[in-house]
């Protein structure tokens, strides 16, 4: 395996966490004079929001995940980006407005919003927490691979350097503005992604357009149950994008529901978008690096691209400019995860007290998927990702949406949804990572991909057990179903 | 292989299912096996009923608040009838024979003016009607009497009149409370009305006045300036909601300074950092804005004195330069606003913050400090930086969200 080492992809990773750090620290809106007072005093327009949810969204999984997995299993994989957007189809017509009216800005103050109960709260901060750590894991361990490519540095290096630099940016309060980072990450990706895709597909035609051939199958596992696997992905994923902690948080910063309704709509473009490129890689990747469907990682493959296809300096700075942005991938989403998931530690876990919990609570928040990702065997990037997205499917969903459109939810039956719902797919998740059910069989095919079972656990749990106890019905139901659902002019009673 | 994998999901299925069963059961209020001796439990029967009744009272003597207690209130007095009265109508009858609630009026008339216990006997004519003697208790708060509890019987008794009386007594403590509660609402919008208040006299008439100065020399100007009037005092004069958006309370801020600058030119300057997603955070009305008015009046005083904001327009002298910032801080967002006037002698500030700053300073500091407490809890007053000659740093923390803050 050849290693890009080229200085250049250390300098554009250099360049992107000090790009990262400096837009986060000073990426304010600054005004001198009155004029421009009331342009920084407004809120952030639907367009710029969608592209900094879509720069918090667009993760290791995106960037070099999907690749990887068409590369080895050929198009069917393909699920997984329009999974991933499709969440966000999901989360539009469901949930965005309503859960901006809430005034929420996160998951357990929804939950407490709602169901007026402290007890709820809390089990939703634990799920909170627990899905956001799962889904940091192959973020650090993205930034290992993608590390250990371009340097040759021992694997554990990119985990850490990913962790410390989130823990200085969050923790030190460098991150003071978080909104520019994203939107920054997402053009960033975006043109990581695209530039050297052009290149290659025209040095592709170049060499004379070799037909791309997914007939070659290889044995492993996920061929065991394909259909119920890809059946596990789609309802992970369009269920799980609505309760992913970072993407909650960012709908807080659109003004209104109706806002919040356009940014998705942006979001779902941007996403889309971005989700045209891996694809394109994992085809030429299946060409022209081969090797990387019998063992090796291959998520390395869209790293590993310029330099075989093209070669030379161009290879080396287009190599470098995919390594630059893979880590803009990582740094992106997992700041946007520590952040949300540091913010629910300090409230719910530990007695608030300022700013200096939330430190305490960020070098917590990302000090235990660090550890992970060290001890933890490598699963597939997307893979690992899809497992968080089972989680939120199968916990957060069913609350959002019951909670939004259903009136005799309880606490009792929101309690009863989360444990049986989402306890089970954590649990599923964590005895998958442990490894002890092995591929083959149908043990293994249903605790990898538990969405499929444990999202109908979830909602039955809750509507049953909310049905067997009427009388717990919070009082405030009707008020709370009020805000959700009538635009804030009517129930604010403000006339403009 | 196969078989195991699924005994184990079984289990872990059975598992969480019984851990949701036991957790249903809990939420359930459980049965004590020792009920002690029959006096105890009488008590503690009685106690309950009591329990049960006052809530509803806590919102005041109103029809829907007697007919939710009445049911409790007779049970606590064992009578066959119970009436509720304000000072014009009957609000509730409880129990039977209620053709006796047309002359229940007649019979309380002279204990409303007079505010004593009276007992009578009420004959309908119905021989089958057991009801054939009252008794009516007042119920008073603030030697007001508000309405009167009638308990009805079959005959004449002593126990029921007293007890009538322990039970009307026991009802004005709920009453009393709900007016507690009533009062202290009306506090807290009068101390918003008494902010917006003290906005306006001094400022209405230097912003007038300077924009009048502009009416010949620029007229577009003096436009611009008096929409800007309009629009601000739309805002602090607004009659709802008790609280606002960050977006909103610096866009006032915006038309405020706009006026203030009217006045004073280019000896300030306003610096303003916003991370924008902090903007949509709920903040009680009006919180920013006369901290704003405060480091404009430190800022413009320069040196120790009385704030007297409404002498003539000064231009040139030393510049001031205010700071206004609002960042992200997890789920809190940071608001700081920074001067380098004159600043202030700490312990006079916290004179100030204690509410002994006399009656022309510092009222706008005090309210906001303490509407932010009451609302976000006291973790969360401002914090204060300040010495004489160094400025003033006010600092405040807003949460983002906050279970019934909700911004209009």
């Amino acid at each position: 395996m050849s290693t890009p080492g080229h200085p250049a992809a250390v300098a554009a990773v250099a360049l992107v966490v000090l790009a990262t750090v400096l837009v986060g620290g000073f990426g304010l809106r600054i005004s001198r004079t009155t004029s421009d007072f009331y342009v920084a005093s407004r809120t952030v327009r639907p367009r710029l929001n969608a592209a900094a949810i879509s720069g918090e969204y667009l993760s290791a999984a995106s960037f070099l995940g999907i690749a990887g997995l068409v590369l080895v299993h050929g198009p069917d994989m393909l699920w997984y980006p329009v999974g991933y957007t499709a969440g966000y189809l999901v989360l539009l017509v469901f949930v965005a407005a309503p859960l901006r009216r809430s005034g929420a800005y996160t998951l357990p103050d929804f939950a407490e919003g709602r169901l007026e109960s402290q007890q709820v709260r809390r089990l939703v901060s634990v799920f909170v927490v627990g899905a956001g750590w799962v889904y940091l894991v192959p973020q650090l361990q993205g930034a290992g691979l993608t590390l250990k490519i371009l340097t040759g540095a021992p694997g554990w290096l990119g985990d850490v350097l990913v962790a410390s630099v989130v823990v200085v940016a969050v923790a030190a309060g460098g991150m003071r503005s978080i909104t520019f980072v994203q939107v920054f990450q997402y053009w960033l990706k975006l043109t990581a992604l695209l530039v050297p895709a052009v290149f290659l597909v025209l040095a592709w035609q170049g060499d004379g357009r070799p037909r791309v051939s997914f007939e070659e199958q290889i044995s492993v596992f996920r061929a065991d149950h394909p259909l119920y696997a890809t059946y596990g992905l789609i309802v992970a994923t369009f269920l799980g994008t609505m309760g992913l902690p970072h993407v909650v948080v960012r709908f807080y910063t659109s003004p209104n529901g109706r806002d919040a309704r356009r940014t998705t709509v942006a979001v779902l473009a941007l996403v889309g978008l971005f989700y045209l490129l891996p694809p394109v890689y994992g085809a030429l990747g299946r060409l022209y690096a081969p090797e990387l469907m019998h063992g090796g990682d291959a998520d390395a493959a869209v790293l590993l691209l310029p330099a075989r296809v093209i070669g030379g300096l161009g290879g080396d700075l287009l190599g470098a400019l995919l390594a630059g942005g893979a880590f803009a991938a990582f740094l992106s989403t997992a700041s946007g995860l520590t952040m949300a998931v540091a913010g629910v530690i300090t409230q719910d876990v530990l007695p608030s007290r300022g700013v200096r919990h939330f430190r305490l609570a960020t070098v917590l928040a990302i000090a235990v998927p660090l550890a992970g990702s060290l001890v933890i065997s490598r699963v597939p990037v997307a893979d690992a990702v899809g497992m968080a997205f089972a989680v939120s499917a199968s916990s957060f969903c069913p609350l959002l949406v019951l909670g939004i459109w259903w009136r005799r939810l309880t606490p009792p039956g929101a309690i009863a949804g989360l444990l049986l719902g989402g306890g089970s797919a954590l649990l599923s998740v964590a005895i998958t990572v442990s490894g002890a059910v092995r591929p083959p069989g149908w043990p293994h095919a249903l605790l990898a991909w538990p969405a499929v079972w444990s999202v109908p656990v979830g909602f039955l749990a809750m509507i049953l057990v909310s049905l067997a106890t009427p009388g717990r019905v919070p009082p405030g139901t009707n008020a709370a179903m009020t805000r959700f659902h009538l635009p804030e002019a009517l129930t604010s009673g403000r006339g403009r | 292989m196969t078989g195991a994998g699924i005994a184990v999901i079984a289990v872990l299925v059975l598992l969480l299912f019984g851990t949701g069963f036991l957790l249903g059961r809990t939420a359930r209020p459980v049965r004590t096996s020792d009920v002690g001796t029959p006096v105890e439990h009488a008590t503690f029967e009685t106690l309950h009923t009591a329990s049960l009744a006052a809530p509803p009272l806590r919102t005041g003597l109103t029809e829907e608040s007697a007919r939710r207690s009445a049911r409790g209130l007779r049970s606590l007095l064992g009578t066959d009838a119970l009436c509720l009265t304000d000072r014009d109508r009957v609000l509730v009858w409880d129990g039977e024979g209620d053709h006796h609630g047309k002359d229940v009026m007649d019979h309380v008339g002279g204990l409303l003016a007079s505010g004593r216990d009276t007992a009578f006997h009420s004959d309908c004519g119905d021989l089958d009607c057991p009801l054939r003697w009252a008794v009516a208790v007042p119920l008073t708060v603030d030697h007001r009497v508000l309405g009167t509890l009638v308990a009805y019987a079959p005959r004449e008794s002593a126990v029921l009149a007293r007890a009538a009386g322990e039970v009307a007594r026991w009802v004005c403590v709920q009453l009393e409370l709900a007016e507690l509660d009533r009062s202290r609402t009306q506090l807290i919008e009068a101390e918003i009305k008494a902010l917006r208040a003290q906005i306006s006299p001094h400022f209405i008439f230097n912003s007038l006045a300077a924009i009048a100065s502009f009416v010949r020399t620029d007229p577009e100007r003096a436009r611009e300036l008096l929409l800007e009037f309009a629009d601000f005092t739309r805002y602090s004069f607004r009659r709802h909601g008790e609280f606002t958006t960050l977006a909103d309370e610096l866009h006032s801020i915006d038309q405020y300074l706009a006026l203030v600058r009217a006045r004073f030119g280019e000896r300030l300057s306003v610096t303003l950092q916003v991370a924008p997603e902090v903007l949509p955070v709920s903040l009680p009305f009006l919180c920013l804005q006369p901290l704003v008015e405060n480091a404009v009046k430190h800022g413009l005083e320069g040196a120790a004195g009385l704030p007297r904001p409404q002498g003539p327009v000064r231009t040139g002298g030393t510049p001031i330069r205010i700071t206004i910032s609002a960042l992200d801080a997890g789920a809190e967002a940071e608001v700081v606003i920074e001067d380098d006037g004159a600043g202030m002698e700490p312990e006079r500030l916290r004179q100030i913050l204690r509410g002994e700053g006399g009656a022309s300073t510092g009222i706008g500091l005090l309210n906001v400090d303490e509407r932010l407490r009451q609302v976000y809890g006291d973790g969360y007053g401002l914090v204060i930086e300040t010495g004489v000659g160094a400025g003033m740093k006010i600092t405040l923390r807003l949460p983002k969200y906050r279970a019934g803050v909700h911004g209009s």
